[in-house]
């Protein structure tokens, strides 16, 4: 049974992916890893990742976050994140991720976040 | 070791599976000894992270490398030893990952959450010549066996307690 699925959505030239499972060392990073690089190569730079339903990230599954967000501001894009649990919450916090990605508790208003 | 000490030693591949069968394991023996779920989530992570480490870093993904996970309860923690059959390392040579120079490095953080998340973290040579990890839990105030799973080293002066 795979860790993680997902699948996508566009709202425009956004992109939301909603991610179900554990992001964590092995195939659910490695899909993270290639459900942005495959958006990217098809020019989808606008994207908001749905991790209302990721229940568990280890420190692979951050470093593919971080892996995620410089690759797409790279190509001028930007990546932010909707939805956390309490757990993934709390790990991007004492990580001082927080001061690194933009998080949206609405998805409306994180598709509204990206400029025109 | 103390008389009343409750030993559990496995030796695992290096392989990505080990990551997950170590972490499973020491979720069910944190279980058993009374730990709350939050606590074992913790314990877990720790324990996946020190695998991760010696997988990775300390044994560089060979596999004729072995991985040997020990967990010790006492009459007051949870101790768990990670060693690899690598080069070792000094806790002072690992990055900060919270310097801003470091937030956006895509690895790292394995340590730093060891670190937040057990009572007490260290790495010392491993019999080895690997690094060995010791991470170190206080168990919780009123700990009961629970019927999660089977073999669970449980101690037997404990009374039962249900939730």
């Amino acid at each position: 049974m795979p860790s993680l699925y997902s699948t996508t959505r566009e709202t425009g030239p956004i992109t939301l992916v909603d991610l179900s499972g554990r992001i964590a060392l092995g195939e659910g990073s490695a899909l993270l890893r290639k459900t942005v690089r495959d958006l990217l190569e098809t020019g989808r730079i606008k994207i908001i990742l749905n991790l209302g339903d990721v229940n568990y990230i280890d420190s692979s599954g951050i470093g593919e976050l971080v892996s995620g967000f410089t690759a797409v501001r790279s190509r001028g894009g930007e990546l932010k994140l909707l939805n956390l649990t309490k757990k993934i919450h709390d790990l991007l916090q004492i990580t001082k991720l927080f001061t690194v990605f933009e998080v949206y508790t609405d998805e409306s208003t994180a598709v509204r976040s990206f400029p025109e | 070791m103390a008389p009343d000490t409750k030993h559990l030693e496995v030796t695992l591949d290096t392989h990505v599976e080990s990551v997950n069968l170590a972490e499973e394991m020491c979720i069910r023996v944190a279980e058993a000894v009374g730990f709350s779920e939050d606590e074992c989530y913790r314990i877990g992570m720790s324990v996946r992270e020190g695998v991760i480490n010696a997988f990775h870093y300390g044994n560089q993904e060979k596999p004729e490398k072995k991985i040997h996970l020990a967990v010790d309860i006492t009459g007051e923690k949870l101790i768990i030893h990670v060693t690899d059959e690598g080069k070792g390392f000094h806790l002072s040579d690992v990055p900060d990952p919270l310097a801003e120079e470091n937030l956006l490095s895509t690895s790292g953080r394995g340590i730093f959450l060891m670190r937040a998340f057990m009572d007490e973290f260290d790495v010392v040579p491993g019999r080895t010549g690997g690094a060995e990890l010791i991470m170190t839990k206080k168990l919780p105030p009123h700990p009961g066996p629970s019927n999660h799973g089977s073999g669970a080293p449980n101690s037997d002066a404990t009374p039962h307690q249900e939730a």
